[in-house]
């Protein structure tokens, strides 16, 4: 990559919070690409959309709740958050469970920004 | 027997496999595996269906992690881990649906 040159991250969540590490290790990539100055864009999916699920209490597991951490996304020039209406549906889940403000497109739309990206990392 | 299952249904097959084959008796949500434990999801029917065959319980700091405590369904016991310990003991043995 040539200085200066920003590219196009996307970064494809489809794991639920606690029950692996990828979600927090998502997390730590996606703000280390916004602090090279990067276009970056969430998507969460699957399993993924329970990320965002407002109320999350991890004390009793005694692990630390890394989900306000979605909230501070936007003061890293991170505002691109994408989530599947499907993936919602199927877990009984509305926009309004979500701890931060998203927009919610269908698989297929979902698709065409994929195809537009530079580099599309999973986790 | 108690069965512990500790996947999402709706990322892994761990919970199928377990209401497939396991014989009636116990069976534990623990981990992601308490995402099978809550309404409004495409995969509540197979929980109220085993509810015939199996007691079943969900661990509650794993829900509350997930933000999820307050939709279990109906029938589906909470525990703490007090309680998993109670039910380890209570059973001859215990099988991971890994």
């Amino acid at each position: 990559m040539s200085e200066g040159t920003a590219k196009k991250f996307m970064f494809v969540n489809r794991t639920a919070p606690y029950g692996t590490v990828y979600a927090l290790e998502s997390l730590e990539v996606v703000l280390i690409t916004a602090a090279f100055d990067q276009e970056v864009s969430l998507v969460f999916v699957d399993d993924g959309v329970w990320q965002l699920k407002k109320g999350q209490q991890t004390k009793g597991i005694e692990t630390k709740n890394f989900s306000p951490t979605y909230r501070a996304l936007e003061d890293y020039d991170v505002e691109k958050l994408y989530v599947e209406r499907e993936s919602l549906d199927a877990r009984g889940l509305a926009e309004g469970d979500l701890i931060v403000a998203v927009t919610v497109l269908p698989a297929a739309e979902l698709g065409k920004l994929m195809a537009e990206q530079d580099v599309v990392l999973s986790f | 027997m108690l069965n512990i299952v500790n996947k999402s249904p709706l990322d892994r097959n761990a919970l199928d496999a377990c209401l497939r084959i396991a014989a009636p008796g116990a069976l534990l949500l623990i981990e992601d595996g308490v995402y099978a434990a809550i309404r409004g999801t495409a995969h509540e029917a197979r929980i109220t269906a085993a509810l015939a065959r199996f007691r079943v319980y969900a661990l509650l700091p794993d829900l509350e992690a997930r933000a999820v405590a307050d939709r279990v369904i109906d029938g589906v016991t909470t525990i703490d881990y007090g309680g998993f310990v109670d039910l380890v003991a209570e059973h001859n043995a215990c099988q991971s649906w890994l």
